[in-house]
């Protein structure tokens, strides 16, 4: 599909993710004027400030967003029950799209105002202006051009910054960006970063156009634009309040997913499951980068995500990997109870590791079997690995050393043209994940781990246990799925969505109809605390 | 309002002042920076109502100095500084410095203000009525000698240097101050229309009779323009008078200036 035809037919969503995308550039970028303007003045006041207040603002600046999101989610800082601090959505995001616009903000607010000639300077207070006549008379009027060319700047990085506030569901055009990076669709990511190019070019040249306007006088302007901003903030206040007012939430269940195909579909899944079965509505916030599910839950911002055991055992409560399975699946369950409140449910029945991959008529020809099978062919055979693969501590060099490997070349290459390079006999054996579509679909065939290398990542539905306590029917409703969920039955679903590119929610409701689980069954729907027995 | 104060005023001279009385008097003043480094000594003088009084010397003599501690952009670090018979310390600076007119080298008109919004700053800044500020700013257009009728709507950079600093007389005169305090106003002129603004000034402080604090290094303007001339060299005063004294004077110092009188008035464009 053009990129055209996609805008076509999807204008809808390309004119609501637009305008979630203005709206995040505007609040932040008024909110950085109203606080970097006054901080920038103040720094003019009391030079003694301007190193640690320019270091900080300096600072946020090489804060990586995810690492920013990561500190900020756990927060907790409330003003009339209204969470204006932490946890994920859109005020989250506001706040560290403000911190990252501060800097240009306010060292162009104290660079104009310091380079205001001091003969004029010194003129005004002769002539008896007080500090704040010349402020607002003399200094801000001449140091205008320098601040708008500060709020520029900074209102462009924040278009571009913008689109990272898809990693924690605060929408914008960062959405069709991040799907399409997932689903390796260049239409897709040029669907979010063109029409983000494009508002970056607009919103220059309007500022430009207002720069050159008010680099005319006069003092009047000044406070018609000190008030624009105000009122935007407000307005932008109010949104915000609006968007983390808390509502219904005491009847929802926010189901969560960290940010690839499976992880949307395995939500999507316990999201149709809960709204059939539990009569309880649902909250979707899929899309999460980085570990910023498992912080979201932590942060009660969401109830329910997918998981992985290896993951948790290795990334989240950071031990060695283990090989079995059952002893990962206990251990992870015991810990995350202990320290985090949360419960693991039972598995969906698919483990999602590595799998070493050759091709069908190879694997048919040669006999080959287990990894075990490849080693004498190895020294003849060139290998593709993903960038990941070759560095983790599970990954390559475990791995050759595990099973005697030796290949005659091994090329580290992104993940997804691993399949192609293999599929086209560049390479002749890859590392690809264990539920990936494309295996079945290019006839790839998987060996099996039989000296049990690489670490289980059984998928499984993680819940709070507040949760739990308030909606015991979640739990036998989730357990549904346990062991629903085959290898290839993933394989499958992740197929119909990346590769024939279907909607999440419908390849969902088939599966579930597959599996008779669309039919409500018989569970009592139970909300806050069970009333005493008659 | 002011007759009491006139009254107050005229105690405080009374019990202040020992001989001469003026409208400014410096009592011992000194003027030393954090540095160490003194930039006026032990500076006593008093400047008479009405004179105009021309503070004379090299770069780096204490001239801009001594003229910062009269509108108290500086303060003693010694002695005091009366204006009006009371210490500049004691006064409010922000109303001080209303009553005092200042003009400093072109450079010190706002360049985002137009000519009639620079001249009625004071009375801007004073709550005068919009009609009362537009007629002030009509009748000191007329006073340097520039059109009413052209001239408010123009911005700094739209003017000559001579037209720029007869805009800056203007707003020093702009609230009617008793005293007017001139920083090398016409330094950056060229010598004819120095002279033709030098001329106009006169002229105006005949009518005007403002208590005129003049600064400059250019002694043909000292003694065109001077009722008395005091001549500053390193901080220190070494001669307060007429220029009659001034050439009389057996002050090496004085030699020095004097010499120059007597020099062809160069011509404009010669080396």
């Amino acid at each position: 599909m053009s990129l055209w035809e996609f805008f076509l037919a999807s204008r809808a969503e390309l004119l609501q993710l637009s305008l979630e995308h203005l709206f995040l550039v505007a609040v932040s970028t008024g909110i950085a004027v109203v606080l970097g303007i006054p901080l920038g003045i103040l720094l003019t006041r009391s030079p003694s400030l301007s190193k640690p207040v320019m270091g900080f603002a300096n600072i946020m600046q090489t804060v990586p967003s995810l690492a920013l999101f990561g500190f900020l989610i756990p927060l907790n800082v409330y003003v009339l029950h209204v969470r204006v601090l932490g946890g994920i959505g859109a005020h989250t995001a506001v706040v560290a799209l403000v911190l990252y616009a501060l800097l240009p903000i306010i060292r162009n607010t104290f660079t104009g105002i310091e380079s205001v000639d001091p003969a004029i300077r010194e003129a005004g207070r002769a002539m008896g202006m007080t500090g704040s006549q010349l402020l607002f008379q003399v200094e801000m009027p001449l140091a205008l051009g320098f601040i708008l060319a500060g709020v520029r700047v900074a209102t462009v990085i924040s278009v571009g910054t913008a689109t990272i506030a898809a990693a924690i569901d605060a929408g914008g055009l960062g959405r069709y960006i991040f799907r399409g990076l997932r689903m390796n669709d260049n239409t897709l990511i040029l669907a979010g970063a063109v029409p983000a190019a494009l508002m970056a070019l607009g919103a220059d040249f309007i500022l430009g156009k207002i720069e050159r306007v008010y680099r005319a006088p006069v003092a009047l302007r000044l406070r018609r634009l000190i008030w624009a901003a105000m009122v935007l903030v407000a307005a932008g206040g109010v949104w915000l309040a609006v968007m983390a007012y808390p509502g219904k939430q005491g009847e929802r269940i926010a189901v969560g997913s960290k940010d690839f195909t499976e992880q949307i579909i395995l939500g999507e899944l316990m999201a149709q499951l809960i709204e059939s079965h539990a009569g309880l509505s649902v909250r979707r916030r899929f899309d999460l980068g980085g570990n910023l599910a498992h912080e979201a839950l932590l942060a009660g911002e969401i109830d329910v995500y997918p998981e992985y055991t290896g993951t948790g055992l290795t990334v989240i409560l950071r031990r060695k990997p283990l090989s079995d399975a059952k002893t990962v699946y206990e251990t992870v369950k015991e810990q995350y109870a202990d320290r985090f409140g949360v419960e693991w449910l039972t598995p969906f029945g698919f483990n999602n590791t590595f799998a070493i991959l050759v091709r069908g008529d190879d694997a048919r020809r040669l006999h080959l079997q287990r990894i075990s099978d490849i080693a004498r062919y190895a020294p003849a055979w060139r290998a593709g690995f993903g960038q990941d693969f070759m560095s983790r501590p599970d990954g390559y060099q475990g791995f050759i050393r595990a099973y005697g490997l030796k290949f005659k070349e091994a090329r580290e290459m992104d993940l997804s043209l691993t399949y192609r390079a293999l599929a086209q006999g560049q390479v002749d054996v890859i590392a690809g994940n264990s539920t990936d579509g494309l295996i079945a679909r290019q006839g790839l065939f998987q060996l099996a781990d039989d000296r049990s290398y690489f670490p289980p990542y059984d998928a499984a539905p993680l819940v709070r246990q507040e949760t739990l306590a308030r909606f015991p029917v979640l739990r036998d409703v989730l357990n549904l799925l346990g062991g629903a969920i085959s290898v290839a039955e993933m394989r499958e679903l992740n197929f119909q969505v990346d590769g024939e590119g279907r909607d999440v929610k419908q390849v969902a409701a088939e599966f579930l109809r597959a599996k008779g689980l669309d039919q409500p069954q018989k569970f009592t729907r139970v909300r806050g605390p069970q009333p005493a027995a008659p | 309002m002011s007759s009491a104060k006139s009254r107050e005023t005229r105690d405080v001279i009374m019990v202040n002042s020992e001989e001469t009385q003026g409208a400014i008097q410096f009592e011992g003043v000194s003027f030393t920076l954090p540095s160490g480094k003194a930039l006026l000594e032990d500076l006593s003088l008093a400047v008479h109502e009405g004179e105009t009084l021309i503070l004379l010397g090299r770069s780096g003599s204490g001239k801009t100095t001594t003229m910062k501690l009269i509108n108290r952009l500086l303060d003693p670090t010694r002695g005091r500084v009366l204006v009006e018979g009371r210490a500049t310390t004691d006064w409010d600076p922000i109303r001080l410095r209303r009553r005092i007119g200042y003009v400093i080298q072109e450079i010190g008109l706002f360049p985002h203000f137009t000519v009639a919004q620079n001249i009625g700053l004071v009375p801007r800044l004073e709550r005068w009525d919009d009609d009362r500020i537009r007629e002030r700013v009509d009748t000191l257009l007329e006073l340097v000698g520039l059109d009413p009728r052209i001239f408010p709507h123009r911005y700094p950079q739209e003017l000559s240097g001579g037209q720029r600093q007869r805009v800056g007389v203007a707003r020093a005169l702009a609230a009617d101050p008793p005293i007017v305090l001139l920083d090398e106003p016409f330094g950056a002129l060229d010598p004819i229309t120095r002279r033709e603004i030098q001329r106009e000034f006169l002229a105006l402080q005949r009518r005007l009779r403002k208590t005129v604090v003049f600064v400059t290094h250019d002694v043909r303007e000292a003694f065109f323009l001077a009722t008395r001339i005091g001549l500053l060299k390193d901080g220190k005063i070494l001669l307060l008078g007429t220029p009659t004294d001034l050439l009389r004077s057996q002050e090496p110092e004085a030699h020095s200036f004097t010499a120059c009188l007597r020099d062809p008035e160069p011509v404009p464009g010669a080396p």
